[in-house]
């Protein structure tokens, strides 16, 4: 057996348990915070996923953004909000009930339809080779800047709507309040 | 000068609209005196069309103009087209000039008459638009555009019978129960769209035998293809005259006339005397080429005639109802008019609608204006007496009183006569004998109409206050007692005119014996009768025999009313099932009422409650409901918790991914 | 020898927990990290892909998810923060103005 090969599925395998254990970790934390917590693992955990698919600088990204923008973004709400222990489950019985009876399912029906399928021979021109002997950081900012344009172009603009509606949305109400006119002061 | 015969109903319209749109905005004075000016206006022209019509040779004498093509279907042979076209020729204009110039009388009297109505901008729109209408149907050349004005004339008498359409009785001073001014329009439209169903069906027949509708086609081609007694003509000619019974109130479809006094009383003298009941007789006449052809039809015309004329007359003698009496009296002269329609005298008929036009409305102007000194009372068991205190009433109706009765040398005595001549020579002796008997009732009832209203001792007090059944029916009168009084200028003098018309109208038409009849002379180019040529012996005989039968009548009526007051009492005890015949006017109002009416209702009833309401409507409900319920089945499906939709995509995604994988 | 299949089972398991997350949580905060799972599950499949067909785009498609993915959330959390300002309250199972 292949040694690279070997350390390349224990990589795997332990990441990928660690992702799950975490991702029920979401699920099943009273806490938000531990949630949030439990989150940050999976991110880290798919970071690792996207080195052993040598995309290292996905894997930063990943990191940068999501352990880094996202998670900080919902402790600081969870922290602004400081809620209560939240109940696991749905308003009604059944309802939870059926919610994980259709995911498991949801679940059964997608390994199954994964785990038959065969992926093509590859065609691309992007091999590993190819890949490490430009750089991944400027392959994929050329194709950034080249090919997708427009996409991006329209992602930026997404943003810059989604930080107007977020404080707009999040803004206080104008009413002359004492207490505004206190924070004003 | 250009022929102007649009002008004619166009200047009536035309007043009705300014009084429709401005009316209200209007003073009183000038609206009233508006509808006037257009009618007199109308008058005016149709003297100068008649001059002009006059001018021409006799044969001539037909005058024609086409405004535009109203309908118009195909091209070539198989084309049919339907002109706003008008026709006049010496029939139509005697009619014109009865109803512009008795109508503008009417309208002039309806000034003084209708001077306390608040909505007097809605009555003379109505009179005028009535006028166009009549003007319409008589000046017509083709029977669809005549269609438009006798369906205008029901539609105007609706609206003019129903003019008080907010009060209950009119009757005031009694406790006679009348029908409200409501079920009258309502009664007189229904029955006359029963007549009018005939009358269109009858046209419907015509275009289908002949293929056109104006006047210039159907005659000829009338004449042409068919022989004396075709079945299609008798059954055309038939359907036409059952709208004829409907517009002229003639047996089985008379009833609607009395109950039509319901309407101010220069409504009931429009109606009478110069539009609306004219109508029948006049299509009657003016169909003559068709009804020629079909003695079926002519006999039933006749027998119908004689027969209205004889029941109306008898349920004339018991009324109470001044008006009512006028009313039955114009039923009764009414089938006078069929009946010599019928036995092909149509000149005879023409010349009696006109004499009858004259002293029908000066009846019910003079009817009227008892009315209006009275306080609305015309009940004649309360009245007696008026002839001293309204002398110009009084004389104007003795004079249209024995024009009626036909009494010699009055106008009614001319037509009368000419009419009953042409019965007897015609053959019918057992309808000539029941006419010269009907010629003895009318005489009786109009004097003793004269006699209970004006003559004898004033049966009312000075001051007294009489009581209306219904508390808004002594309009513009409130509770002030009686203060009988003459009627104003404006009033007396379209009495006195049409007076002299009652007077002399009947000298255009003399009997052969006393001279020329120039009336018949006048229609001879339109009917084309040959003229009956009798002795003057049998002449001066039947003028005799309807002279004694008017005079019979006229002393029989002063002998029960002015001497011995007992014996109309007595004969009342004597023949109780009489009387009561004849004042519950045969009981066709209930026999209609029981064998068409109630069934009718039923049925209407039936439709509406059980087919309507319950299957239709239910069906339509039950729909709404099955929806509703559906709906409110769902609702709890959107129970607004966001969750729950999440699920429900993620239910609808495992079940497509399913159906995806499972098959083959 | 790993096979894309190992990705993807991985990220359809990842997937599922994501939406029984949203599904049975009632704290609309985690109910945003269970949004953030499934993406990031869709994230892995894209950059598997990606690698085992020698294909470029789907690692740049999963540059533009990741900005998609910070502007809901930042719309999102607003939202949150709105709603608790209103409603002193932020569980998902009392707000149901959109009930019909």
């Amino acid at each position: 057996m292949d040694y690279g090969a070997f350390v390349e599925g224990l990589v795997f395998y332990l990441f990928a348990a660690l992702a799950v254990l975490a991702a029920l970790g979401v699920v099943i934390a009273r806490s938000p915070v531990r949630s949030a917590l439990a989150l940050a693992l999976v991110f880290l955990a798919l970071a690792a996923m996207y080195i052993l698919l040598n995309a290292p600088f996905l894997a930063v990204a990943q990191i940068m953004i999501y352990a880094g923008a996202v998670l900080i973004l919902f402790l600081f709400v969870i922290m602004v909000l400081n809620p209560r222990l939240d109940i696991i489950g749905a308003r009604g019985r059944g309802q939870t009930f059926v919610a994980i009876v259709f995911t498991i399912a949801l679940g059964v029906l997608l390994i199954a339809t994964l785990a038959s399928g065969q992926i093509a021979p590859t065609t691309g021109k992007f091999t590993p080779e190819f890949v490490a002997s430009i750089g991944h950081v400027q392959v994929i900012g050329t194709l950034l800047f080249s090919e997708f344009l427009l996409p991006f172009e329209i992602a930026s603009v997404l943003l810059l709507i989604a930080i107007v509606g977020a404080m707009t949305l999040a803004r206080r109400e104008r009413v002359p309040h004492a207490e505004s006119k206190r924070d004003l002061r | 000068m250009p022929l102007m015969l649009w002008l004619i109903p166009a200047l009536p319209l035309l007043g009705a609209i300014i009084n429709l749109l401005v009316g209200r905005r209007l003073p009183r004075a000038l609206s009233s005196w508006l509808a006037v000016a257009f009618m007199a206006a109308a008058f005016g022209v149709a003297v100068s069309a008649v001059a002009n019509l006059v001018a021409l040779p006799p044969e001539e004498r037909v005058l024609r103009e086409t405004l535009y093509e109203w309908i118009g279907v195909g091209v070539g042979a198989n084309s049919f087209s339907v002109n706003v076209a008008f026709w006049l020729d010496p029939l139509s204009a005697v009619m014109i000039l009865v109803v512009t110039g008795v109508g503008t009388l009417i309208h002039m009297y309806a000034v003084g008459y209708m001077e306390h109505e608040k909505d007097y901008a809605r009555f003379f729109f109505a009179m005028n638009l009535f006028a166009f209408a009549m003007l319409m149907l008589v000046l017509a050349d083709n029977y669809l555009l005549m269609f438009l004005g006798w369906e205008g004339v029901g539609v105007c008498s609706y609206l003019l019978i129903g003019f008080w359409y907010d009060r209950d009785n009119l009757a005031v001073g009694t406790d006679e129960k009348f029908l409200s001014p409501r079920s009258s329009a309502t009664k007189a439209f229904v029955v006359n769209r029963i007549g009018d169903f005939g009358f269109t069906l009858g046209i419907i027949l015509m275009f289908w035998t002949f293929g056109s509708l104006s006047f210039a086609e159907v005659f000829p081609k009338a004449e042409e293809m068919f022989q004396i007694g075709a079945p299609v003509i008798t059954v055309m000619t038939l359907l036409l005259f059952l709208g004829a019974t409907g517009k002229s109130a003639q047996i089985p479809l008379f009833i609607w006339l009395p109950d039509a006094m319901a309407g101010p009383t220069p409504v009931s003298a429009l109606i009478h005397a110069a539009t609306m009941v004219t109508a029948g007789v006049y299509m009657v006449a003016r169909s003559h080429v068709l009804y020629s052809l079909a003695p079926t039809t002519l006999t039933v015309v006749a027998i119908i005639g004689v027969l209205t004329a004889f029941i109306a007359a008898t349920i004339a003698l018991v009324q109470n109802d001044l008006k009512r009496v006028l009313a039955y009296s114009t039923v009764s002269q009414l089938g006078y008019m069929f009946f010599a329609l019928g036995v092909g005298a149509f000149g005879a008929g023409i010349f009696h609608l006109m004499t009858h036009a004259f002293f029908k409305a000066l009846l019910f102007l003079g009817a009227g204006a008892v009315m209006h000194a009275m306080n609305d009372m015309i009940d004649m068991r309360r009245l007696g007496g008026l002839r001293k205190v309204m002398p110009i009433t009084f004389w104007t109706f003795l004079i249209g009183a024995f024009a009626l009765s036909g009494f010699p040398l009055f106008s009614g005595f001319f037509s009368k006569d000419e009419i009953l001549t042409a019965g007897f020579t015609s053959g019918n002796i057992v309808l000539w004998v029941v006419g010269v008997l009907t010629a003895l009732l009318t005489a009786f009832y109009t004097v003793r109409a004269v006699i209970l209203t004006f003559g004898g001792k004033p049966r009312w007090k000075e001051g007294e206050v009489v009581h209306a059944q219904d508390e808004h029916a002594a309009h513009g009168h409130g509770e002030r007692g009686l203060h009988p009084h003459e009627a104003s200028p404006v009033m007396t003098i379209p009495l006195m005119v049409l007076a002299l018309g009652a007077l002399f109208a009947g000298y255009v038409g003399l009997p052969s014996v006393l001279g020329a009849n120039l009336f018949g002379q006048f229609l001879e180019p339109v009917f084309r009768e040959p003229a009956v040529e009798i002795s003057p012996t049998l002449e001066w005989t039947l003028i005799g025999i309807s002279t004694a039968a008017a005079l019979i009548g006229i002393f029989i009526a002063l002998r029960f009313y002015l001497g011995d007051r007992e014996t109309p009492q007595r004969l009342t005890r004597y023949y109780p099932w009489l009387y009561r015949l004849w004042s519950n006017k045969y009981w066709v109002d209930q026999i209609y009422d029981y064998v068409i009416a109630r069934p009718g209702r039923w049925l209407a009833n039936a439709f509406w409650t059980d087919v309507d309401g319950k299957i239709i409507n239910g069906a339509a409900d039950g729909l709404g409901r099955a929806f509703r319920n559906v709906g409110q089945a769902l609702r709890s499906l959107q129970d607004g918790y966001a969750r729950g939709y999440a699920l429900a995509m993620l239910i609808g995604i495992v079940v497509v991914i399913a159906i995806v994988i499972m098959r083959p | 020898m790993l096979t894309v299949n190992h990705f993807t089972i991985l990220s359809a398991v990842l997937f599922s927990i994501g939406a029984l997350t949203v599904l049975i949580r009632r704290n609309p905060l985690i109910i945003f990290m269970g949004i953030e799972l499934m993406l990031n599950a869709v994230n892995l499949a894209f950059v598997a892909f990606s690698h085992f067909l020698d294909d470029m785009s789907g690692q740049v498609f999963v540059f533009i998810v990741l900005t998609v993915a910070a502007a809901e959330v930042a719309v999102g959390l607003a939202l949150v923060v709105a709603i608790f300002r209103a409603r002193e309250n932020v569980d998902v199972d009392e707000i149901d103005m959109l009930k019909g």
